[in-house]
């Protein structure tokens, strides 16, 4: 090693130390700030996702300050969020969440964006016993593992699409129905996968095709033939914006005929926008839609909250955008009624949450995971060229009334 | 489970033209990387993202209100030009290095490209519409989207043009000419180094061809590089360096074997399937050569 190199890291090694020891002072509760730290995949595959996330936590902090903050032994504090780029890798979502608690002395997190990554993170707060109030996690497997600081606002994956077979059973006039399905091979998409399993089980209905796509699979054909073959009564996609673009594209120029289409991400996707017409029709599950009538001081309504996140970030919001603003209300309510910065008591809040965000209602089950919330289905409808969402399940939100079966392809302008 | 296919024996039709179409397609990724390999010993892991990139072209084109179709013909212009600044700017310091230097080198370059086009494209998955509806054979139980006869058609004329120019022109007579011997080749005047930028120019045009109809006809994403990649190694594998017809007849197989596969073992083997096949023609080969005791060169 030459004098030049070891200059250069002598140099390094003092920088990053005097960082750490500077960062150290940032802990839990910073003057009048309370820290929340939070790894978020800016770049890599979910940076639009990621985004949202960010968005969304970011919407609820400016909001939450302005009104008043939170109020923990009489003194006001407000929020404020540590963010690190977990470039949507896991493994560097677990080492960011080691240097946000160890490093910089994080005691409460919120969690990053997909299932995959809360999963990375997980055992790592658990660890070090950090709350932490995630928005993006779905994954039935966060939940069955008996994390006890790990609380989710959003509902478990399994969910997503099980309303969607009742659905088709009840247009069946009770009676069991057929079912085709193609699900990616990947933790959320075989988690609703198990969903759809156990929605057939109790309606006695029978799973016709079970096709499990490849990740790198971006050509369904195979798949829509034998549906086009085997006729089902209902087809399930679920494969991320990938899965629900693809199948879209090729439903419509194989001209595939079902009477119900069931998939998830399609406002992810961008669906009525990138495939207008042809996406009509699709049905698709939702944690929120704007439409609902949920209610909470901070941000009013769903509609509200569109406008207001319109406003401010020039786009309307995405579910996932949705979600994270509610962690922190989640988050806010917790330490007032903790009244105390204590690790182990915030926790203990956090489970006995109960509350009504604009989002949904909020109550943790033994595993984490939001019981008091139904996931919701929309329908693509579609007047002229321009496409729209609309809620049609369940019926208590319902905004429209679900078009089934969905007309032949040849009855289709 | 019984085979759907057997029952259905209509879907065997369906199932070879999808897979045919598609193997068509990635034939023409994989001359390319047949090509470069060839004249440069070089195995470009980058393939997969300047498809990738291609395509990009060709939806940026479609978001300005272009038909996409048009990417054809710019991409492979504009490609042609970014493979050639790449050579310049670093496949040329790792060209006559060891195989496993320019492996690195490629890699790099693919990552390099992942990113960029995330940063410049974003993360969300996108598609260009070309509203070429569909062929229905057979009373409607047989469909073919245009946008795939398209792209096989669209391949097939390049591939044809390019063969022709490989044969007629004079950089077409000096690519092969180094790709037999590149000193020989240099003693006798060749100018190897606009060679070389040539041929990675041309693979990297072939690439924002069957970008462009990647874009009309699948999806188009920053990270799905990688698949396109070693679908085209596995061709060149199959089919050998520098020789056209087997390139398509083994694109095509592939194409073929992969649509069976999905139909009769199921879909989660599809790509597994490939693999094992890739495995068993290697050992094949393998034991063929050593029958022989040549080698290959």
């Amino acid at each position: 090693m030459n004098k030049l190199t070891k200059l250069f890291i002598t140099f390094i090694s003092a920088i990053t130390l005097m960082l750490s020891s500077m960062s150290s002072s940032f802990a839990k509760v910073d003057g009048e700030y309370i820290v929340l730290g939070a790894a978020i995949s800016l770049t890599g595959k979910y940076s639009s996702n990621g985004v949202h996330t960010q968005n969304g936590y970011n919407l609820a902090v400016e909001r939450i300050n302005k009104m008043g903050g939170v109020e923990v032994q009489g003194k006001k504090y407000k929020f404020e969020i540590i963010y690190y780029d977990d470039e949507s890798n896991p493994k560097r979502a677990a080492q960011l969440a080691e240097r946000l608690i160890n490093q910089d002395g994080v005691k409460y997190m919120l969690g990053p964006y997909s299932s995959g990554l809360t999963k990375a993170i997980a055992p790592v707060t658990e660890k070090y016993k950090i709350p932490m109030v995630e928005a993006n996690g779905a994954s039935r497997s966060l939940f069955t593992k008996g994390y006890k600081y790990l609380f989710a606002v959003l509902s478990p994956a399994n969910q997503y699409l099980e309303v969607a077979i009742d659905l088709a059973v009840e247009k069946n006039g009770g009676k069991p129905v057929r079912i085709a399905q193609a699900f990616e091979q990947d933790a959320f998409s075989q988690d609703v996968r198990l969903g759809i399993l156990d929605a057939a089980k109790r309606t006695g209905s029978e799973i016709i095709i079970d096709d499990k796509l490849p990740k790198e699979l971006n050509d369904m054909a195979a798949t829509l033939a034998k549906v086009k073959a085997t006729k089902p009564d209902v087809l399930v996609v679920s494969g991320h914006t990938k899965g629900a673009l693809t199948a879209i594209r090729q439903i419509a120029e194989m001209k595939v005929d079902v009477p119900m289409l069931a998939m998830t991400h399609c406002d992810a996707a961008k669906l009525s926008k990138q495939h207008g017409k042809k996406s009509e029709y699709a049905l698709c599950a939702s944690q929120w839609h704007k439409n609902l009538s949920y209610k909470d001081k901070f941000f009013g309504t769903g509609k509200k909250y569109d406008k207001d996140f319109k406003k401010e970030f020039g786009y309307a919001p995405p579910y996932q955008s949705a979600e994270s603003s509610a962690a922190l209300l989640v988050f806010k309510d917790a330490f007032e009624r903790a009244n105390s910065f204590d690790g182990d008591k915030v926790r203990d809040a956090l489970k006995t949450t109960e509350m009504q965000t604009f989002y949904g209602n909020i109550k943790f089950g033994p595993g984490g995971q939001n019981t008091a919330k139904p996931m919701i289905l929309f329908q693509v409808r579609c007047k002229g060229d321009t496409c729209e969402n609309k809620v049609v399940a369940p019926t208590k939100w319902a905004s429209d009334k679900f078009y089934h079966p969905i007309p032949k392809w040849s009855e289709r302008s | 489970m019984d085979f759907l296919i057997f029952k259905a024996p209509i879907l065997m039709v369906q199932a070879s033209l999808d897979g045919i179409l598609l193997g068509i397609l990635f034939a023409l990724i994989a001359y390319g990387m047949a090509l470069q390999w060839g004249v440069m010993n070089i195995i470009n892991i980058a393939q997969g993202d300047l498809v990738i990139l291609g395509g990009y072209i060709a939806y940026t084109m479609y978001l300005a209100g272009i038909h996409p179709a048009w990417g054809v013909i710019v991409s492979p212009i504009i490609m042609f030009f970014v493979g050639w600044a790449l050579y310049k700017l670093v496949i040329n310091k790792v060209v006559d290095r060891d195989l496993f230097i320019s492996i690195l080198a490629t890699f790099g370059i693919a990552i390099i490209f992942q990113q960029l086009m995330n940063f410049i494209f974003g993360a969300d998955v996108v598609v260009a519409q070309s509203e070429y509806g569909t062929t229905m054979l057979f009373d409607n139980s047989v469909t073919l989207p245009n946008s795939k006869i398209f792209s096989a058609v669209v391949s097939i004329l390049y591939a044809i043009a390019l063969v022709i120019y490989m044969k007629k022109s004079r950089l077409g007579r000096a690519i092969r000419a180094t790709a037999q011997n590149a000193r020989a080749a240099k003693i006798l005047g060749v100018d190897t180094e606009k060679v070389y930028a040539a041929t990675f120019g041309i693979n990297a045009a072939l690439c924002g061809i069957a970008g462009a109809l990647i874009a009309i006809t699948l999806t188009l994403h920053p990270y799905v590089g990688l698949p396109y990649t070693v679908r085209s190694f596995m061709i060149v594998i199959v089919a050998g360096l520098g020789n056209l017809p087997a390139v398509a007849i083994s694109g095509m197989g592939l194409g073929l074997f992969e649509e069976f596969a999905d139909y009769i073992l199921g879909t989660e083997f599809r790509i597994g399937a490939v693999f094992m096949l890739l495995v068993f023609i290697l050992v094949y080969r393998r034991f063929k050569l050593s029958k022989k005791r040549e080698y290959l060169k």
